[in-house]
């Protein structure tokens, strides 16, 4: 037995679940579970036993004890009915009719002595009515050494009369010491049962654990591409495996986004603090007159604006998507807050002769981080206005559906709320469609416009803090980002979102003319 | 106006004392937390600017929640290195009355203390007119004029107006913008709010002589009659 409480367990690799430890440490949860087992399962059997003794020798005691009575009963009628000479021909005939040889007569007169019956004497203990005695009797005739055990009663009859009724319950007793001795055997071996079986108990758990245990401290030292095994059988332990693996997968997507960010932070800050750089010691030293030396500088301010910029894009991603920014969540209606994007950035728009149209219900109820929301939009509007050429059209859509979203109609218990921004304008290859939501990725055709290749990819990670998905697809011509976030109903407690109500369709020259 | 600055960062405190001073303002300084809270409340300032990481175990946010306790309603201006949308919503709550992340343009600090210094002052009675230089605005009627000419303005073009009229002769910068009329707290990439003032101008400033809003380069707008 190495049990060692001097050495204290500071980390799942100290927890050595599979040493073999004290069996009767109570602090291990196995053993715990192994005492509670037996306990249980000894306290059954007894009952179980009991049940059988109660149903067996008690139930033969009380037909003993019944016929007694009833006997009894009997005969004090004769007695009434004809007086002596009937009781004595009543007990007669009975000890005749009598097969087992077990019942017991005795009638004595006043002064004491046999008038008829099967035993010789009147058993000295004997004195009361309506009293239970065991007696040992003499029995002259079948058994010759007649030493028998007895169940008997007695009763006073009027004229100082005697009688005794009861059975012999040799049969019985020894039916009874047979039924102890296979009771304890049977109890012996249920102990033995629950003992085994809580040791049975305590390895197994021991194993369940161990694996656990050993998955988890792999992990704790580093190899974070260790998962919990699963066995496929759906029990509890696999359940807890899952959600274990769940949590790992999650772990290492957090530590991949740290380990991009750093990646990112590498090579895509790195550029603009190296130009920054370049830029303030080249005019520090080779300056020629001081205008010169003011413009390098305002450069190299604008350079760490640009950084600033995208380290707070960067930070701001990288928070969302660890997942902890939840506490803004409220319920709002989408169809005011898109109104008012479309409103901030339809001068812009109207500049390029775009016309910027909206379509959205009346209502929308919404779940969610409504700065993000914004922001989100936001970014996608920016993406679509850079990228449309004059005279054409950007729609901002919304609307909640059961599946698609198109036009899905709202009946299944999870919505999902469909937020589209449409243009025409110069749209993306397929190939680069699947990297558009990347960090600082950016299509060939967009390498020469301003902005820092984050964008989408926040837009992405707004998206699935709110649980949904970004989908691309295109038009032709132009591209339509779609950001489809779940809606469960129990998120919108009052204000249900609203089955389409009648959409209304305009163009946002007039942002003011609505209500 | 006098400004008290707690900051512990040398560089950054001297630039802005530096730049408060050439713009006419006199700056008291503090270098860590202890003497910043000494001098907030034992003597009187426009203007509090307050880090909110400092040495010396009181950070910024201890001396304003101290402060506002002590009933001292003097506007702070609350510098972080975190900017978080948490830890900005926990700055104002603690009593702060604007929010800079740090790294910032001077000329941004520099309008917005301007701004809540003249807050500090004024600001008793519910203005319902607001006048410069021949514009005027009704707030009540929610109409504007100009040498007696009536201007219409849609709701967003007039809040736009209004905030820039209450700053009348003060620099007001693309984020104050952005903040006070559409209560946006992030940075759209393009420059929208250029539009939407080059949209003004054109009603308000156009058909008349002299213009009202200025540029002022490297900072935002300011609303002023010459």
């Amino acid at each position: 037995m190495q049990t060692d409480p001097s050495l204290p367990s500071s980390g799942p690799a100290d927890t050595k679940i599979g040493s073999p430890r004290n069996f009767l440490a109570l602090r291990s949860s196995g053993v715990r579970f192994a005492i509670v087992y037996a306990l249980l399962f000894s306290l059954s059997a007894v009952l179980f036993l009991s049940v059988i003794w109660w149903g067996t020798v008690g139930l033969l005691e009380r037909q003993v004890e019944n016929s007694v009575v009833a006997d009894l009963r009997g005969l004090s009628e004769r007695w009434t009915e004809g007086g002596l000479p009937a009781l004595t021909v009543a007990i007669e005939d009975r000890l005749e009719d009598n097969f087992d040889h077990d019942a017991i007569y005795l009638l004595m007169d006043p002064h004491n002595h046999r008038i008829t019956g099967n035993l010789l004497v009147w058993p000295a203990d004997v004195t009361a009515s309506d009293a239970w005695y065991q007696l040992s009797i003499h029995r002259p005739g079948f058994h010759s050494v007649a030493q028998a055990q007895a169940q008997a009663q007695a009763l006073t009859l009027p004229g100082g009369y005697r009688l005794l009724v009861g059975r012999d319950v040799r049969g019985r007793l020894m039916l009874r010491n047979l039924l102890a001795d296979t009771l304890l055997w049977a109890l012996a071996m249920i102990t033995a049962l629950a003992l085994g079986g809580a040791v049975l108990v305590r390895s197994m758990l021991r194993r369940m654990i161990h694996s656990i245990a050993k998955t988890t401290s792999a992990i704790a030292h580093g190899d974070m591409s260790r998962r919990m095994p699963m066995r496929g059988r759906g029990d509890e332990l696999d359940e807890v495996a899952e959600a274990i693996n769940e949590m790992l997968e999650r772990i290492s997507r957090l530590m991949d986004g740290v380990k991009q960010v750093s990646n990112s932070i590498a090579h895509d800050l790195r550029t603009p603090i190296t130009r920054a750089r370049t830029r303030l010691e080249y005019a520090a030293h080779h300056a020629e007159d001081e205008t010169a030396l003011r413009q390098a500088i305002e450069h190299g301010v604008d350079d760490l604006d640009r950084i600033t910029v995208v380290f707070d894009a960067l930070l701001r991603i990288t928070q969302i998507e660890a997942g902890s920014r939840r506490s803004a969540f409220a319920c709002f209606d989408l169809v005011p807050v898109l109104e008012d994007i479309a409103e901030l950035y339809e001068p812009v728009a109207e500049e390029k002769s775009i016309v910027l149209s909206l379509r959205l219900p009346a209502v929308l109820q919404f779940y969610g981080d409504r700065m993000m929301i914004q922001q989100a939009v936001s970014n996608l509007l920016d993406n679509a206005l850079k990228y449309s050429p004059q005279d054409s059209t950007v729609t901002i859509s919304a609307a909640a559906g059961a599946n698609t979203g198109g036009n899905g109609i709202a009946l299944s218990q999870e919505q999902i709320v469909t937020v589209a921004v449409t243009d025409q304008g110069i749209g993306m290859s397929w190939e680069e469609l699947a990297r558009a939501p990347e960090r600082f990725f950016r299509a060939d055709s967009a390498r020469n416009t301003p902005g820092s290749g984050l964008g989408l990819a926040l837009v992405q990670a707004i998206v699935q803090l709110h649980g949904g998905a970004l989908r691309f697809s295109q038009r032709n011509p132009g591209l339509s980002a779609e950001m489809d976030l779940p809606l469960t109903a129990s998120e919108v407690r009052n204000g249900r979102s609203e089955k389409k109500s009648e959409k209304k369709t305009f163009a946002v020259s007039h942002p003011e003319a609505g209500p | 106006m006098r400004i008290l600055i707690v900051e512990d960062d040398p560089t950054v405190r001297s630039f802005i004392v530096r730049g408060l001073t050439e713009t006419g303002h006199v700056a008291d300084q503090a270098d860590n937390g202890k003497d910043g809270l000494f001098l907030a409340v034992s003597e009187k300032f426009d203007v509090i600017i307050l880090d909110r990481m400092l040495p010396g175990g009181i950070d910024g946010l201890k001396i304003l929640e101290t402060l506002r306790s002590q009933k001292n309603s003097t506007p702070v201006i609350v510098l972080s290195a975190l900017g978080d949308v948490d830890d900005r919503v926990a700055g104002l709550k603690a009593g702060g009355d604007d929010y800079l992340t740090k790294p910032f343009a001077f000329s941004e600090l520099l309008a917005r203390v301007e701004a809540l210094g003249r807050r500090g002052r004024s600001e008793s009675a519910p203005q319902t007119r607001l006048e410069a230089g021949g514009l005027e605005m009704d707030l009540l009627s929610r109409s504007v004029k100009r040498d007696g000419q009536k201007i219409d303005l849609q709701p967003r073009e007039f809040r736009l107006l209004e905030f820039l009229l209450r700053h009348t002769g003060q620099v007001v910068t693309r984020t104050m913008l952005l903040e006070g009329v559409w209560d946006y707290h992030f940075d759209p990439q393009t420059n929208v709010i250029d539009v939407h003032v080059s949209r003004l101008r054109q009603k308000v400033d156009k058909p008349f002589e002299t213009a009202l809003i200025h540029t002022v380069r490297n900072a935002g707008y300011m609303l002023r009659a010459d």
